[in-house]
């Protein structure tokens, strides 16, 4: 039996093929290059003393003993790196009024968070230059440090910054104007406050930077684990005063990074600055334990939210405030109030509703600094709306999922602009509730739940729908004025021997984004993808481009792909046309050969244009000059941002006399538009669902009253791990976006964004025969068994 | 971070072992299985500047019935707990309760001896030990000695070995047919060390409890015997009374601290919660 023939089955089609990665095996063979694994003549390593306390003067710092230790090269403090790095502010324009104090590499004379860099040792090992910290002592004179999220709020508290007029780094509001006329009219107002702790990312592999000046040239080469290289050869170029030309940075292969690898981290920058002090590479890798204390946090945030209904369950208004903390700074150059400002934007984002309010605070406070990282905002936003509209379900007497498809935005109904102003080109809310009720056997789950509960089993169901913001315009950070593209170059060229090499800005992570430029590339020319190679991560060799976040890889690094490819193709035709005397448009090419397009006869092999372009350019018509090589850019226009959509569900079970939570199964339905590769796909949101599902039971850090993390350990601080994990059921809707060829949005942040907010359901689910209820994230047993009064 | 500079020395016997630990005076450190002490010289938590490798001595090794005693040799990894049939037979408990230890691969090195000798009070083996009334084989400049497990654990990481000495075997009384045995623990991921864990030896006359030990983890500085709760349940039949009595007694046999996620009042509640269930297991297994 054979099935019908598919677009898919037509030679070199790629796009919507589940393919491998093509650098998977070498991975798991153990023969990644990460930087750890960089080795360069004469290179150095250093370690840096850090600060006990969460905010105290620096009085003074002896280094005598470590200096004079063999082996050490060199000792720098603030001031030493102050000489030749200019200072840098985690502000953007566009969020009005925010403020933030400058930031130095290391600090001239005070330390605001526990862990902060203080002293930088450059030894000829890293043991070494760990001995040579044992040896330094700093004095300092403690300060009061601002620790709790509330505490930071209060007028007349200590400040985090003393200089500074107030906790207050940033202020908004949103109003659609006549809500609380709505809300006095309301059948039903539901009233609840919500506390996310925080996470940070924890990637496989943590931060690593070999920096390597040459004095003579002039030249700074940077191994750096980062997402946007371009973004640090600009910043690197700024803050050194090294032409941006000399700049180089390699990003080689990369362990991880969900946003956590694009921010600007003192360390890092301090690195660069060692290395030109001394005009040797200088290798820096943080280690677990700084890794929870100097990669950036997130999330933290207090939310109050009313939420009004009408007698049949329709959603009429909402009325949020969120409150969140981010540390002494905002972080460059993305700052820590996106965050926030997503929060309030994407509450409601779902719902068919127009009467909205929201007000964000964000303060400083004495802790590493949160920022962006991976569903930035979202899970806060869909935890808050999932969970309300679940309290609204049963105050207006219905079924929760037959809440939602009372009140989502109806699929006929776009384009629209939400009452927050996002601009909606196409959602797929009620295909994709249908789809979930069907995958999850909704009514067969709730009929066992009841069941189980006669006897004891308490089981509950989560559902929550998302809305996920992808493919970022220059509306995210170009107009705030950073120096972030939201834009892509590829530089693709046809070998000698008729294969491909595509270099493109956007970059791998693990992801898989050279796979999916790889497959866009060969199904859009007609190669067998085994003859694209795909090269990414280093300044010197692709062009300028935003790289990998936000999910823009897929959507605006695959579009530039895309065109670029058509472009070479077209190329690659004109000269076919003249070899075989025919008209470009009457050919095509499959499988490395140009056929004819009507009979797909083989006309020609590509290689074979390749061998005349290059070797034999006399046998063509004078004055033909082939192209084989094309660089194109592409931006995306049209709408500002690419909008996808989906919903989750979860089943689990509460032990009510433990507290502990087992997942039994989880679901998901994402419309991410045109899908490049359905592995990739489903593995994204597997990976983004259990780093949701890990924020909602597992991961927080947590502070003691002086402001030091108490659990800053892999022992301590939990991640989610394979044998707590549940199943997870995929399915898919497809709504292109029409504002780009190849039609993809992201999906990369889907998974995340909702994951947290389905637990949360489905605990407070299972805990309604007790009246007990929980709006806090993680969900511990603690918290749990608290609710329940069994302690 | 990377540990301090430390010199190594690999001993082949007992005596060889002492005698280099004696040289480095005190800071020297025995590695076993180094599941444990690796970590805290990566951290540089402990700064040894010598390392006596303690896996290479025969006598440390095996496990073999010594008359009514099975002897386990400190060297004993924590999977051979779960593949060695002498253990099977004879300590059923350290069975049910290895595969709490950890993961796979810090099983295939972790050793027996270490887990005893570190005693951190929120393992498993020690509180096994403690519940099978064990006696610890120790060598040391002075000679041998077995001391009790009772008399082992005596205070946060302290035990009753001297400086210098070294743990040679632990001796576990043989399991009898008589016997039941129960073991678990409440985890938040399986593998991580527990919020609170027990493990319970109980002697039986048909359903009458006539003797029971009842050995808690994770509830304070050492491992614990639960003895008034063991009292209320000794001479009676497993009842729901007698277990909630027991429950009952908990508040006195145990203190825990109250840590920064896990708060005293919580730990204690899930002690008992653990007691009920294990000796439901006791009571169900007729
Ligand atoms: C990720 C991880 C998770 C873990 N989870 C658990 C868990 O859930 N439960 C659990 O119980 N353990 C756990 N462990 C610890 C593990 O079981 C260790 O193996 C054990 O605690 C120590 O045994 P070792 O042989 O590795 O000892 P080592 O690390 O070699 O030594 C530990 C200490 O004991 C001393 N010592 C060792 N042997 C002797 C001896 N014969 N005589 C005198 N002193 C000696 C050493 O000098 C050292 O001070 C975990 C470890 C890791 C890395």
């Amino acid at each position: 039996m054979t099935a019908p023939l598919t677009p898919l089955d037509r030679p070199n089609s790629y796009i919507g093929r589940s393919v491998p990665r093509p650098n998977a095996k070498r991975l798991l063979a153990g023969r990644g290059r990460y930087v750890t694994d960089i080795r360069l003549p004469r290179m150095l390593h250093a370690a840096f003393l850090r600060s006990p306390h969460a905010h105290a003067r620096i009085i003074s710092i002896d280094a005598d003993a470590a200096r004079a230790l063999a082996g050490v090269h060199l000792i720098a403090t603030g001031a030493d790196l102050a000489r030749i790095c200019t200072p840098w502010t985690g502000t953007l324009d566009h969020f009005k009024g925010m403020t933030s104090e400058p930031q130095l590499p290391l600090p001239l004379d005070r330390v605001v968070w526990a862990g902060q860099a203080v002293v930088a040792v450059v030894a000829d090992s890293r043991a070494l230059a760990e001995d040579a910290l044992e040896l330094i002592s700093v004095d300092y004179e403690e300060l009061p440090a601002v620790v709790d999220l509330d505490e930071a709020r209060q007028p007349g508290t200590p400040r985090a910054n003393p200089a500074s007029q107030s906790n207050i780094c940033f202020r908004t509001q949103l109003d659609s104007g006549g809500v609380d006329e709505v809300f006095v009219a309301a059948a039903h107002v539901i009233e609840q406050q919500f506390s996310f702790g925080r996470h940070t990312p924890v990637t496989l592999e943590p931060r690593a930077i070999v920096a390597d000046y040459e004095p003579d040239s002039g030249m700074l080469t940077v191994h750096h684990a980062t997402q946007t290289p371009y973004q640090f050869q600009d910043l690197y170029s700024r803050h050194y005063n090294i032409p941006e030309a000399r700049v180089r940075v390699i990003a080689p292969d990369i362990g991880g990074s969900f946003g956590m690898k694009l921010h600007v981290y003192h360390e890092d920058m301090a690195v660069v600055g060692l290395s030109m002090m001394l005009g040797r590479p200088v290798k820096y890798v943080a280690d677990r334990i700084e890794s929870f204390v100097s990669d950036i946090h997130a999330r933290d945030h207090r939310v109050q939210a009313r939420m009004a209904i009408d007698a049949d369950g329709k959603i009429l208004a909402m009325d949020v405030h969120d409150a969140t903390a981010i540390g002494a700074f905002s972080t460059y150059p993305r700052t820590s109030v996106v965050e926030g400002n997503q929060v309030i934007r994407l509450i409601g984002a779902p719902y068919d509703f127009t009467s909205y309010r929201a007000a964000l605070e964000v303060v400083f406070q004495n802790k590493v600094q949160t920022s962006q990282y991976r569903a930035v905002g979202h899970p806060i936003a869909c935890a808050v709306t999932e969970r309300m509209v679940d309290i609204a379900a049963s105050r207006a007497g219905f079924d929760p999922l037959a809440m939602r498809d009372r009140n989502v935005i109806a699929d006929d109904a776009y384009p629209l602009v939400s009452p927050t102003g996002y601009k909606f080109e196409a959602l797929s809310h009620q295909a994709c509730l249908r789809r979930l009720r069907e995958i999850m056997d909704y009514d067969a789950l709730r009929g066992e739940q009841a069941e189980l509960r006669r006897r004891g089993v308490h089981r509950g169901i989560g559902i929550a729908t998302f809305v996920e913001i992808t493919n970022p315009s220059p509306a995210f950070y170009g107009v705030g004025g950073a120096r972030i593209s939201s834009q892509d170059g590829a530089t693709i060229s046809l070998t000698p021997t008729g294969e491909v090499r595509c270099a493109i800005s956007v970059t791998e992570q693990g992801q898989g984004t050279e796979a999916i430029i790889g497959q866009i590339v060969a199904d859009q020319l007609g190669l067998a993808q085994e003859h694209v190679k795909v090269i990414t991560g280093d300044t010197e060799v692709t062009p300028h481009g935003g790289a990998t976040w936000a999910c823009r890889g897929a959507g605006i690094g695959g579009e530039t792909a895309l065109q670029a490819a058509r472009r070479l193709k077209a190329n690659i035709l004109a000269i076919a046309a003249l070899v075989l005397q025919e008209q470009a448009a009457a050919l095509d090419i499959v499988d490395g050969q140009v056929v004819s397009a009507a009979s797909r006869q083989p006309r020609l092999d590509v290689a074979e244009i390749a061998r005349i372009a290059y070797f034999r350019s006399d046998t063509l018509p004078p004055g033909t000059q082939a192209q084989l090589t094309v660089s194109h850019h592409f931006a995306p226009q049209g709408y500002p941002f690419a909008f996808t959509n989906g919903i989750q569900g979860c089943s689990l079970e509460v032990d009510v006399d433990t507290g502990f939570v087992k997942l039994l199964k989880h679901y998901v339905v994402e419309d991410c538009g045109r899908i490049i590769n359905p592995m990739l796909v489903d593995e994204q949101l597997r990976g983004g669902v259990v780093q949701g599902l890990g924020a909602a039971l597992f991961e927080e850090c947590r502070y003691g009253e002086t402001g030091q993390l108490l659990n800053g350990s892999l022992a301590d601080y939990l991640v989610p791990m394979a044998m707590e994990m549940p199943d997870i059921v995929i399915d898919h809707v497809e709504t292109p976006t029409a504002d780009t060829i190849l039609g993809a949005k992201g999906c990369g942040e889907a998974g995340t964004a909702a994951a947290s907010a389905c637990v949360l359901n489905a605990v407070n689910d299972a805990l309604t025969p007790f009246g007990a209820s929980i709006n806090t994230i993680p969900i511990t047993p603690a918290r749990i068994l608290k609710a329940l009064n069994r302690y | 971070m990377k540990a301090r500079a430390f010199s190594y020395f690999r001993a082949s016997t007992v005596e060889e072992a002492l005698d280099a630990h004696a040289q480095g005076g005190d800071d020297a450190r025995y590695i076993a299985g180094g599941q444990s002490l690796v970590p805290a010289l990566a951290l540089r938590l402990q700064a040894p500047r010598r390392l006596v490798d303690i896996n290479h001595i025969d006598e440390l090794r095996g496990v073999r019935r010594e008359g009514e005693w099975l002897r386990i040799g400190a060297l004993t990894r924590h999977c051979e707990m779960l593949t060695e049939p002498l253990i099977a037979e004879f300590a059923p408990l350290l069975r049910a309760a290895a595969p709490f230890v950890a993961h796979p691969a810090i099983r295939n090195r972790g050793t027996l001896g270490g887990s005893v000798a570190l005693a951190d009070p929120a393992s498993e083996f020690p509180a096994v030990v403690l519940a099978l009334e064990a006696e610890i084989e120790v060598a040391g400049p002075a000679g041998r000695r077995r001391v009790r497990a009772e008399d082992f654990f005596v205070d946060l990481f302290e035990t009753a070995l001297a400086p210098g000495e070294l743990l040679v075997a632990v001796h576990v009384p043989l399991f009898n047919p008589g016997q039941r045995i129960a073991f678990d623990e409440l985890a938040r991921r399986r593998g991580d060390y527990a919020l609170v864990g027990c493990g319970i030896s109980a002697t039986c006359a048909d359903d009458l409890i006539t003797d029971i030990r009842i050995a808690f983890f994770s509830v304070g500085n050492v491992p614990t015997r639960a003895r008034r709760a063991e009292s209320e349940i000794a001479g009676s039949r497993l009842s729901p009374d007698v277990i909630a009595a027991a429950q009952a007694a908990l508040g006195e046999d145990l203190a825990p601290d109250d840590g920064d996620d896990v708060p005293a009042a919580m730990r204690l509640h899930l002690a008992r919660v653990l007691l009920g269930r294990l000796l439901g297991q006791i009571g169900g297994a007729t």
